[in-house]
């Protein structure tokens, strides 16, 4: 809610004085997912520096953080896999899927490898039942995966 | 990279009585910039054009509030965060048809007297983003974005692209805003609208890629021509995402009045037992049913067809959504936050054989409490799929006939 607002400015509407968020914080996403981009997560340092950045107190950030799925706290592998587990993926097999990345991985779904390689997650829809099951390597979404095409998905990985 | 390249080849060119029939880029703008605002407003409302995200609220309505209001900084924002489970028709517009919708965020913003947009891209659809800012660019070279547009002097107009991360609730309007201005991307109350108070307390129209795809070839050819596709209270096509047991998913574009029929017979598909309309927040549709047609005054959907075949078993279907649900709830309102895991356990009991006919008669009270009192649509579309189950599906569960055992409310 505006009147929530952590950055507040007053703007002149209607020739009345209204109170509405300031520009600046609608910055606070992109310059959280850079963060996470170049890192592969957002440390309490980072947390503090951005609050400073905005003016903005770092618990909020860290609300901000955890709302969002792609952005962690955590340090995650430099490769995050994802498998789709909406209806039409679990209906193609992607539970089969997940089975082999783990296999392979020697992860469970949710860990990361202990080279520091590869996270494994679930994720809802990703916009693929059309060439379910799917997956998406970062920024990639890959369709019609099989459990033979898994351990070649990762070694491309890790050219 | 190298299969999705594969497939692009393969695809046959698509075909469509909207969206995907022939334009030229630029021609819906060139012809919207020479008439006043009021008319191009005026020219979408007569087109009788909805909001293609499934609420379907009329566009020109929402474009018409937000031009009344006197405001120096307006906004119009394409809600790309397309999340309904088993919806990937604006994927295709955006990898594919990129000028199209771009260029219908113009003609609004010229409608409304915006300066600033934002394509408000879900995460998982990223990869797009360096082939959308070329289009960006390409268009302002062609004078179709920057200053004085298409000649017109004053018109100025800038699109931002800005990454969801990874939140369903952001395709909510509000939530949306919301995550625009960097907060967690809950809903808010309404009113008051994003039409008045929306991106930092600004006018803000917010609409689906597919509304502004659809917003240039009425621009261009006329509401007349757009009025008679599809049926009296839904003109034009919906985009449809069919996944599922059938020979041949996709995305196909179908003027409103469409029957369930038509769609299985078009995807190939055979032995179906039901048909999933709208994704995890739209209902369950039985065989019996299956003459019903795709429209706002039938089945309302933001494009999402899931089919399932004979040996589905749809109490997993509903526990699917329902867990996905759970994930997705921002949690702020309690019907939701605490309804849904209860709708779970239900599901878990009934899949066991363990629920009785009282205690489902609760459940189903439960859902529609939280129909009616939950803040957003997620909340109040969540228990549908589930309800639509219960009723139409009762051979994939049975009931519990203990009732000296029988979990109740109360303990």
């Amino acid at each position: 809610m505006v009147n929530e607002c952590a950055v507040p400015k007053k703007i002149i509407k209607g020739g009345k004085e209204v109170m509405v968020c300031d520009e600046t914080r609608s910055r606070l996403l992109p310059v959280l997912q850079d963060i996470q981009d170049k890192k592969g997560y957002i440390s309490d340092k980072n947390m503090q520096e951005v609050a400073d950045m905005f003016g903005i107190h770092p618990v909020e950030v860290f609300s901000v953080i955890t709302f969002y799925s792609f952005l962690s706290e955590k340090k995650k592998g430099k490769h995050i896999i994802r498998v789709s587990n909406c209806v039409s993926n679990v209906m193609a097999g992607s539970e089969k899927i997940v089975k082999e990345f783990e296999k392979v991985l020697m992860i469970e779904i949710g860990q990361t490898t202990k080279d520091g390689e590869f996270t494994l997650e679930r994720t809802s829809c990703i916009g693929m039942c059309n060439e379910a099951p799917a997956i998406m390597v970062d920024d990639k979404l890959i369709g019609k995966v099989t459990p033979q095409r898994v351990k070649k998905i990762i070694q491309e990985q890790k050219q | 990279m190298k299969v999705k390249d594969k497939k692009t080849k393969e695809l046959p060119k698509r075909q469509g009585l909207v969206i995907f029939s022939e334009i030229e880029n630029g021609a819906g703008l060139k012809k919207a910039l020479k008439i006043k605002k009021e008319q191009v407003v005026a020219e979408i409302s007569a087109s009788n054009l909805k909001g293609r995200g499934g609420a379907g609220f009329p566009a020109g309505l929402k474009w018409k509030f937000a031009a009344q209001e006197k405001d120096e900084q307006k906004y119009v924002v394409c809600n790309a965060d397309e999340g309904e489970p088993g919806t990937f028709k604006d994927k295709v517009l955006l990898s594919e048809y990129a000028p199209l919708f771009l260029e219908g965020m113009v003609i609004a913003a010229y409608a409304v007297g915006a300066k600033q947009g934002f394509v408000y891209l879900r995460g998982e659809y990223r990869s797009f983003v360096p082939a959308l800012e070329s289009e960006l660019k390409e268009m302002k070279k062609n004078n179709l974005l920057g200053e004085n547009i298409g000649g017109k002097k004053g018109f100025n107009f800038d699109i931002e692209i800005r990454l969801g991360a990874g939140a369903y609730i952001c395709g909510e309007e509000t939530a949306l805003i919301e995550s625009l201005e960097g907060n967690r991307g809950e809903p808010r109350n309404r009113p008051p609208f994003p039409v008045n108070t929306g991106y930092n307390g600004h006018p803000t129209i917010v609409n689906n890629v597919e509304t502004f795809a659809a917003v240039v070839h009425i621009a261009a050819k006329g509401a007349d021509w757009f009025k008679v596709i599809g049926t009296e209270k839904s003109a034009g096509t919906k985009l449809l995402s069919v996944s599922g047991d059938c020979k041949k998913p996709g995305v196909y574009e179908a003027a409103y009045g469409i029957s369930i029929k038509e769609i299985l017979k078009m995807t190939d598909a055979k032995d179906v037992k039901a048909v999933q309309v709208g994704g995890a927040s739209g209902v369950c549709v039985p065989k019996s049913q299956f003459d019903r047609t795709i429209a706002y005054e039938d089945l309302s959907t933001g494009g999402s067809i899931i089919i399932f075949g004979q040996k589905r078993n749809l109490l997993d279907a509903a526990e699917n959504f329902l867990e996905f649900f759970e994930e997705e709830s921002c949690g702020q309102c309690t019907p939701c936050r605490e309804g849904i895991p209860v709708l779970i356990e239900a599901v878990k009991m009934l899949k066991k054989g363990e629920c009785g006919k009282e205690y489902l008669k609760d459940i189903l009270s439960l859902c529609e409490t939280m129909q009616l009192a939950s803040k957003c649509g997620l909340g109040q579309s969540c228990p549908n799929a589930f309800i639509s189950i219960i009723n139409n599906f009762k051979k994939d569960y049975a009931l519990s006939k203990n009732s000296k055992q029988e979990k109740t409310f109360n303990g």
